[in-house]
């Protein structure tokens, strides 16, 4: 017997579906309907998120699933199901809870927008769409949620259909994850075919249950390389990246939600519910696919915060910030197992939402300018979003102690220590560590220290009040979840794997926390140093001008592409088009003439054959009809006249034959 | 000595003869209706004529012929009130001229 909420779990996303569907269909120009529901909508899926996360605090490591059959087709049943674990529980109550933040922030946010309702709707969907994606039972239902999750990315990047940057961004986002989805879809199929079942849990028959996984063979890594294509084009990883940092062109309650906190992340929530999978038969904790995710995390991270050092939009600096944290999701995922990297995608939904919403009340209050070069010394005008900004710059920079990110990257930093495979992952996240506090550092000398650089922001304003309880709660959140984190008390990483870890007190200060400290620290010396009193040019451009210009352009990847694969697929096209043009043309209009030429002969029978007869048929009707129609002469006494006639003639024949 | 009944019949065949030439010959609209009322005229004369020659002792045939006369009245002024509208709108009575209804 599943438990209640189990069974109806579906709730959690329908609650924002139905709110979506009612702004969409009854909104008026009175907003606070719009604000009502759609707030609504997120207080009910975090209630009932609340409920599932306590269930599995009463049961620990509960596996508990609900399945039902969605169609039968011939005589295969398709099934979908419900999942609750404390994997998504978790997942459940963050997103939860930073998408109620990001509603209400949105409402300060976007309250001169014009198209305030369609922004709720679609805000609402993604909301659905990304708790049915959590939820899901199966890969089947896992991917149509991860699809609609893309749709709406999709809608709110083009949110300001108006600006050309916006629609590109839109169509890159969307068609370069399309790219990764296919990947995925044939994984999908490809497990499908082998395991004849896409349900992930359904005692002992699921495809990531040890019978299936042992059906598939060999195929295994091929299936779970496959199914990681979508994860690293959802997650933002290389060579996939490009689309995120473009993303930002949507509104940033936007960029918080869908591109921070949650959609990325869905990625590596999918590495991590088919974690079964890529570590079957795993020798050290280490297998093909495995490998492959922590190279592919390692290049990502260490790529994205060299960019990010260079990068002038406090949006795009964020942007690839988040990218190299999500690089840092997969190497723990790789090296670390599932929690690790699900305690990171935890913290970070908190402090990247948090910076994002900082970020967002910066441009606000700068009058919507997003260059970093013009801003500074906003700490004295907006000190809420100042304090707030700095605890998640600390968090996500890893400061020890007493911000959540410093945990995980710790445990993390350890867990590619303790690799088998190779040190240069370790080395290389050491070097993220260093390069993260230092580009964080740079955007805090830029936008709160320092003189003003603008009128823009020397005119700032704080934000109010709807938008810095948001922000207020966040920091909150940010803080407080370290408590779960410590290796001393570590609840969270116990609470997700369903064991007992003993706690260490003396693990708080092991060498590894010292050496991360001194990075960090070291990375925020070399910051405040070299960019306290920077002017509007960067001081890396003046000592290095080739290097920032490198990195400022996005290492040219986006122009690599240009020049290599959209240029072959535009020739490709463009061959495709000739032969058209050319070739399949012929035949069609040799298609087009023999049936003219039928036209043409049958066209003769209809005109000589058919035609006349018809033809003759009215020409004949017609003049009987003229003919009897002259009888009617309208002159009463006529047909008096006939009608005595006839009488008389009727008379007459009655006398004759008696 | 009375009247034989051929002798009735041939003036009713008479009139209703005379009448239905009015009718069939005459282009005044008021004179077709007095055709009409000389063939009705000699009907009546017919009930009359059988109904005194008849050994029946009630009498149907005045009857008949009474209401005859009196659905006759009612006709005649149904018709008049029929010449005088097609009067007004035609601004003729001449029955050969309203042939409207020609096909």
């Amino acid at each position: 017997m599943t438990p209640w909420i189990v069974s109806h779990l579906w709730l959690i996303p329908a609650a924002p579906l139905l709110a979506s569907l009612l702004i969409l269909c009854f909104a008026t120009e009175k907003r606070i309907f719009t604000v009502i529901l759609a707030i609504t909508g997120q207080v009910f899926a975090l209630e009932i998120s609340g409920h599932a996360f306590f269930q599995t605090l009463c049961n620990p490591g509960v596996h508990d699933f609900h399945n039902f059959t969605w169609f039968i087709f011939g005589e295969t049943p398709l099934r979908l199901g419900w999942l609750l674990d404390p994997l998504n529980a978790a997942m459940l109550v963050m997103i939860t809870l930073v998408s109620l933040c990001i509603f209400i922030f949105s409402v300060g946010y976007m309250k001169d927008d014009p198209h305030f309702n369609r922004f709720f709707t679609f805000l609402s969907l993604f909301s659905a769409a990304m708790l049915g994606l959590v939820i899901a039972n199966s890969l089947l239902l896992l991917f149509i949620c991860w699809e609609l999750v893309g749709l709406s990315s999709y809608f709110l990047i083009g949110f300001w259909i108006h600006r050309p940057s916006a629609a590109a961004a839109a169509k890159k986002a969307f068609i370069t994850t399309r790219i990764g989805d296919i990947g995925f879809f044939l994984g999908l199929l490809w497990l499908y075919g082998k395991s004849g079942t896409l349900l992930f849990y359904a005692n002992g028959e699921g495809c990531l249950e040890h019978a299936a996984l042992l059906s598939l063979g060999g195929s295994v890594t091929v299936i779970a390389l496959l199914i990681f294509c979508g994860a690293a084009g959802k997650s933002g990883q290389f060579p996939l990246h490009v689309w995120l940092p473009d993303a930002m062109e949507g509104p940033t309650p936007v960029s918080a939600l869908i591109h921070a906190a949650t959609m990325v992340a869905a990625g590596v929530f999918l590495v991590a519910r088919m974690y079964p999978l890529f570590s079957f038969g795993a020798i050290h904790g280490v297998t093909p696919s495995l490998q492959t995710v922590v190279w592919i995390g390692t290049i990502t991270s260490v790529m994205a915060s060299l960019i990010a050092i260079a990068q002038s939009d406090i949006k795009r600096i964020l942007a690839y910030s988040t990218v190299s944290q999500l690089g840092l999701m997969m190497v723990s995922l790789g090296v670390g197992g599932m929690a690790a990297g699900i305690m990171h995608l935890l913290a970070h939904g908190f402090f990247k939402a948090l910076l994002f919403l900082g970020a967002g009340s910066v441009i606000h209050g700068c009058h919507h300018g997003q260059d970093i070069r013009k801003m500074g010394g906003l700490q004295r005008l907006m000190p809420v979003t100042f304090a707030t900004y700095a605890i998640g710059m600390m968090a996500l920079s890893g400061f020890p102690l007493l911000f959540s990110g410093a945990w995980t990257k710790e445990e993390i930093l350890h867990a590619t220590w303790l690799w088998p495979v190779s040190v240069v992952p370790h080395l290389l996240m050491l070097a993220g560590v260093f390069l993260t506090a230092l580009y964080m550092t740079r955007q805090m000398a830029y936008v709160f220290f320092g003189k003003a650089r603008d009128k823009n922001s020397l005119h700032a304003h704080e934000s109010p009040r709807v938008m810095t309880i948001p922000l207020i709660v966040l920091a909150v959140c940010a803080v407080l979840f370290s408590i779960v984190l410590t290796p001393a008390w570590p609840w969270l990483e116990s609470y997700l794997t369903g064991e007992h870890i003993p706690g260490h007190f003396g693990a708080i200060f092991q060498p590894m926390v010292f050496f991360s400290v001194l990075l960090v620290g070291a990375g925020v010396w070399v910051g405040m140093r070299v960019y306290s009193n920077a002017g509007k040019a960067d001081p890396l451009q003046e000592s290095q001008p080739e290097v920032f210009r490198f990195l400022e352009n996005k290492m040219w990847i986006d122009e690599f592409y240009e020049h290599t694969l959209l240029k072959w697929s535009a020739d490709a096209a463009r061959l495709a088009d000739w032969m058209d043009r050319r070739i399949w043309d012929g035949f069609v209009r040799a298609a087009a003439g023999a049936g003219r030429l039928l036209a043409y002969a049958t066209s003769n029978f209809d005109q000589g054959g058919i035609n006349i007869g018809v033809d003759q048929g009215c020409d004949t009707t017609q003049d009987l009809a003229r003919a009897v129609s002259a009888w009617h002469s309208g002159n009463i006494q006529n047909y008096l006249r006939a009608i005595g006639l006839g009488t008389l003639a009727l008379l007459i024949l009655y006398l004759l034959l008696g | 000595m009375t009247t034989p009944l051929p002798l009735l019949l041939g003036m009713s065949a008479a009139l209703f003869s005379l009448g239905l030439m009015a009718v069939l010959s005459r282009r005044h609209a008021i004179f077709i209706l007095i055709g009409i009322e000389i063939m009705l005229t000699a009907a009546n004369l017919n009930f009359i004529a059988f109904w005194r020659y008849s050994p029946q002792p009630q009498p149907t045939g005045v009857m008949f012929a009474i209401f005859s006369i009196a659905i006759a009245a009612a006709e005649a002024a149904v018709g008049l009130g029929f010449v005088i509208i097609v009067y007004r709108h035609y601004k003729t009575t001449e029955v050969s001229k309203l042939n409207k209804l020609k096909g």
